[in-house]
């Protein structure tokens, strides 16, 4: 399968301290592969480093073929690479259906487009649709501080949804939400990405990992340490010793 | 003709620096930008003068400036407006600087005076003579003291207690915090620090510009031009600044134009910002 | 707890509108005979386009500007020295705007690029040349003694010399720059602005460019000062650099801070405070300074969203509905 987003040498730097000591792989065009390890291994910096909120050291990334290292944030997320945050990240005072077009309105068009151009019921359109197949279609006119933390991560979930991404990148989407939220959750991204969609999700719930990713890369201390399917990876070794020590 | 250029450019230099050096300390203590840093120049000379009006000799006028610097521009200030204002935007705390700078200019030239008046001159008129080379006294003296108060900062940060938990502050809160440092005492520390630098600099220009109430929006605009094109994330940038400063006015206002010497600091600037953007000697934030 | 109006919205909207002009309309009916009401009512619409401005620059995305007066005369010297060269104001006025605005992308560039006071820093010391170069280039702007005798313009040849007359051009101009910050503020740029305010980080990662948005909102606010500065020029007949100091620019900012910034209704609202207690209290006007930039203070520490924030309080607590809304 052909590789969507390729990470090539991946360093960061903080004055001495290395967050990222070169980490290489790829994601490939319709899996979904988890990206694991201890706390502090660089696997938040490191969607941070791709999505272009953080200046990588040095490295290349490439999404589609097309280098975006070195882009601002927003370029990255036009060109087709959608994030959630592990601290969901909202307009805490805009409405639910403000916050869906919010995540779609400034992909298309252009700048003068945006003032002139307003007619959004196809975005309204597709938000509706959205919140009704992430169940919270009731909540679209509370504003977003008004939520409970399972919703704001669903409607966190539902705005990366908007544009339509060809790569979604998750970071702990299942972190403080309660079981059967979670199952939820893990059932929308299998059916999202039957539809073509590919995956990067950092995750610490291990069932949840096994069962949902095609596979796995594990970081320790800024280093990549393993890659493969996840049966091989509950075997790895090393693995084993960066997660429970020696 | 031009060493003199170069005294009094590194003259007034040093009074820049040590502006800028209380505005990067700010910065780094606190996120505070303080617009109204000029302010507190025209708010100390104006004590001074003052007293020294009222019959107190100059250099007892001078520590009760002192003292009434550090207590209403370091400690009042920050306590009464910038730490409720902590919490929320930089944005905010910009403004309320603005707000602050035109309340201070606006009560001096109502309640104080809208005149210029003339500062008395402190180091006498006649200048050194070194081998035929005559220095203005007010110059010398000021280049010696600016250093020596930059030596004597310079000290306490390195090598006292509080100094360093003033370093860890600046170089990361958070983990200045979980080494159990009290940031916001750290915080009032370093604006009582800025009102004595500020204070000395009061005393060290006032007798070369005249008094008046809007003499300080020049000079704090110089001092963050200085930070801003050191580097103001540390000490040595707005040292280097307040130098560049000093010799760029001095000179463009001899040789090139004396009503638009504002005019080619302000294009240094842009220049700076333009080519390397967190100064000459700063680090790039993260 | 929150009740809506029952009207229907489009009603509310033509109702509002027809308020905001009779108000505008009443006023020469009242004071149509006190020349130096008409002068201070027009004064006041042209600092209501002023501040207009700098909420969308400060309000509405969050830069600071501080040259928001030497912006102001820009405008004011461009109408002023096209009239008196026997050019048309309704050519001059849009011309000195234009100027303004590209003068705002050409400073917002370099600034917006790095961090977010250097724009402070940066039309601070535009401001500081502006005044320089208005004082000291005599054979273009007069110096300090200014260019008087500035023409009152017409319109589709009625003379709009008499006080009254330009008072009407003045809330004329005030009812457009309203018109069009509305349309603008509620186009999907409205939300984009409200998007950067509330969570910056977010904003980008949904595709916002944070430098677009800031410098088109800077740049604008700084046409609107503009359009101010050329309306000024005609309702004094006479500019001098003293009308354009620095300080008049930390002025505007305290005026909008009083009315509540990032609010629509702050400008009016604010305005309308600092130009009316003096007057009504027949104080010194310098003492008022004084005590509007302390009034300042105390409402950044205790209550942060000016006046415009007490009537939403008033409406919410005492009438127990929602405010009404003007923007998305």
């Amino acid at each position: 399968m052909n590789p969507i987003l390729e990470i090539k040498g991946l360093r960061k730097k903080y004055y001495e301290l290395e967050a990222l000591g070169g980490v290489d792989f790829d994601v490939r065009e319709g899996e979904i592969l988890g990206l694991i390890g201890p706390n502090g291994s660089g696997k938040t910096t490191l969607f941070d480093c791709v999505t272009g909120i953080q200046k990588a050291t040095a490295g290349e990334v490439r999404f589609l073929g097309r280098r975006i290292s070195g882009l601002k944030p927003h370029s990255i997320y036009r060109s087709g690479i959608g994030r959630t945050f592990q601290l969901v990240q909202l307009f805490p005072g805009m409405t639910v259906l403000d916050n869906m077009i919010m995540a779609v309105q400034e992909s298309e068009g252009t700048i003068l487009s945006r003032l002139f151009r307003r007619d959004e019921r196809h975005h309204i359109e597709k938000a509706i649709g959205l919140l009704e197949f992430l169940n919270i279609l009731r909540l679209k006119d509370q504003v977003a501080k008004c939520l409970s933390y399972g919703q704001q991560k669903l409607l966190d979930l539902g705005m990366v949804l908007m544009s339509d991404p060809r790569l979604i990148m998750l970071d702990e989407p299942m972190a403080g939400v309660n079981a059967t939220l979670g199952r939820e959750i893990g059932e929308r991204l299998v059916e999202l990405n039957r539809k073509g969609c590919s995956f990067l999700v950092i995750e610490h719930n291990m069932r949840m990992v096994m069962n949902l990713c095609t596979r796995i890369v594990v970081l320790d201390h800024g280093k990549k340490i393993a890659e493969g399917a996840p049966a091989e990876i509950q075997k790895n070794q090393q693995v084993l010793t960066a997660y429970f020590g020696g | 003709m031009f060493i003199q250029l170069v005294v009094s450019g590194v003259a007034i230099g040093a009074i820049y620096a040590l502006v800028a050096i209380g505005f990067t300390l700010l910065w780094q203590a606190s996120r505070t930008v303080n617009f109204a840093q000029g302010d507190f120049i025209t708010v100390s000379a104006v004590v001074t003068f003052s007293l020294v009006c009222l019959g107190v000799p100059f250099v007892w006028a001078m520590l009760v400036t002192l003292v009434v610097s550090a207590v209403l521009l370091g400690y009042v200030v920050k306590r009464g407006l910038i730490q409720p204002l902590v919490e929320r935007s930089q944005t905010t705390i910009i403004v309320a600087t603005i707000a602050l700078s035109f309340l201070a200019s606006n009560s001096i030239s109502t309640f104080w005076s809208a005149q210029c008046k003339a500062f008395p001159r402190v180091f006498g008129m006649m200048p050194y003579r070194v081998g035929g080379v005559a220095l203005s006294r007010q110059h010398v003296w000021t280049i010696v003291i600016a250093i020596a108060l930059i030596l004597a900062l310079n000290l306490f940060v390195q090598h006292s207690k509080p100094g360093r938990a003033m370093q860890a502050v600046a170089q990361n809160r958070d983990a200045a915090r979980i080494l159990g440092i009290n940031i916001s005492r750290i915080t009032t520390m370093v604006f009582v620090i800025n009102a004595v630098l500020v204070a000395f600099a009061a005393m060290l220009i006032a007798p070369v510009y005249m008094l008046r109430y809007d003499m300080g929006a020049a000079l704090g605009l110089k001092a963050f031009y200085s930070a801003t094109i050191g580097g103001f994330d540390q000490i040595r940038g707005a040292l280097l600044g307040g130098f560049l400063v000093g010799i760029i006015e001095t000179f463009s206002s001899a040789y090139l134009s004396t009503e638009y010497r504002e005019v080619f600091v302000l294009f240094v600037l842009i220049a700076v910002i333009l080519i390397r953007k967190e100064g000459l000697l700063g680090k790039e934030e993260r | 707890m929150d009740r809506r109006s029952k009207l229907p919205l489009p009603l509310v909207r033509v109702l509002r509108w027809a308020a905001f002009v009779g108000i505008l309309l009443l006023v020469p009916v009242v004071f149509g005979g006190n020349q130096y009401y008409m002068y201070l009512a027009s004064l006041m619409c042209v600092h209501t386009i002023v501040i207009m401005g700098l909420n969308l620059t400060l309000g509405y995305t969050g830069q600071i500007s501080l040259g928001h007066a030497a912006f102001m005369a820009i405008g004011a010297y461009t109408v002023a020295l096209m009239t008196l060269a026997g050019y048309s104001f309704w050519l001059a006025l849009p011309l000195g705007a234009l100027i303004s605005f590209f003068g705002g992308l050409v400073l917002g560039l370099p600034s917006l690029r790095v961090k977010h006071h250097y724009l402070a820093l940066v039309t601070l010391g535009f401001g500081t040349v502006v005044y320089l170069l208005l004082a000291n280039e005599h054979e273009i702007t007069g110096g300090f003694s200014g260019l008087a005798g500035i023409p009152r313009p017409s319109f589709f040849g009625v003379s709009l010399a008499s006080p009254v007359a330009f008072y009407l051009l003045t809330a004329g101009i005030l009812t457009v720059m309203t018109a069009l910050l509305l349309w603008i503020l509620n186009s999907h740029w409205g939300r984009a602005f409200k998007a950067i305010r509330e969570n910056d980080v977010r904003a980008e990662m949904v595709g916002v460019s944070l430098l677009a948005y800031q410098l088109l909102a800077f740049a604008i606010g700084a046409a609107y000062a503009g359009i101010g500065g050329g309306l000024i020029a005609p309702l004094i007949r006479y500019v001098d650099p003293t009308a354009f100091p620095v300080h008049e620019s930390f002025w505007f900012l305290i005026m909008l801070i009083i009315g509540g910034s990032g609010r629509f209704e702050g400008p009016f609202i604010g305005v309308i405070a600092v130009t009316l207690l003096p007057e009504l209290l027949r104080g010194v006007q310098q003492m008022f300074f004084v005590i509007f930039a302390a009034i300042t203070l105390l409402l950044l520490v205790f209550w942060p969203t000016g006046l415009a924030g007490l009537y939403d309080a008033f409406f919410r607590r005492v009438l127990k509905r929602t405010p009404p809304q003007l923007t998305k």
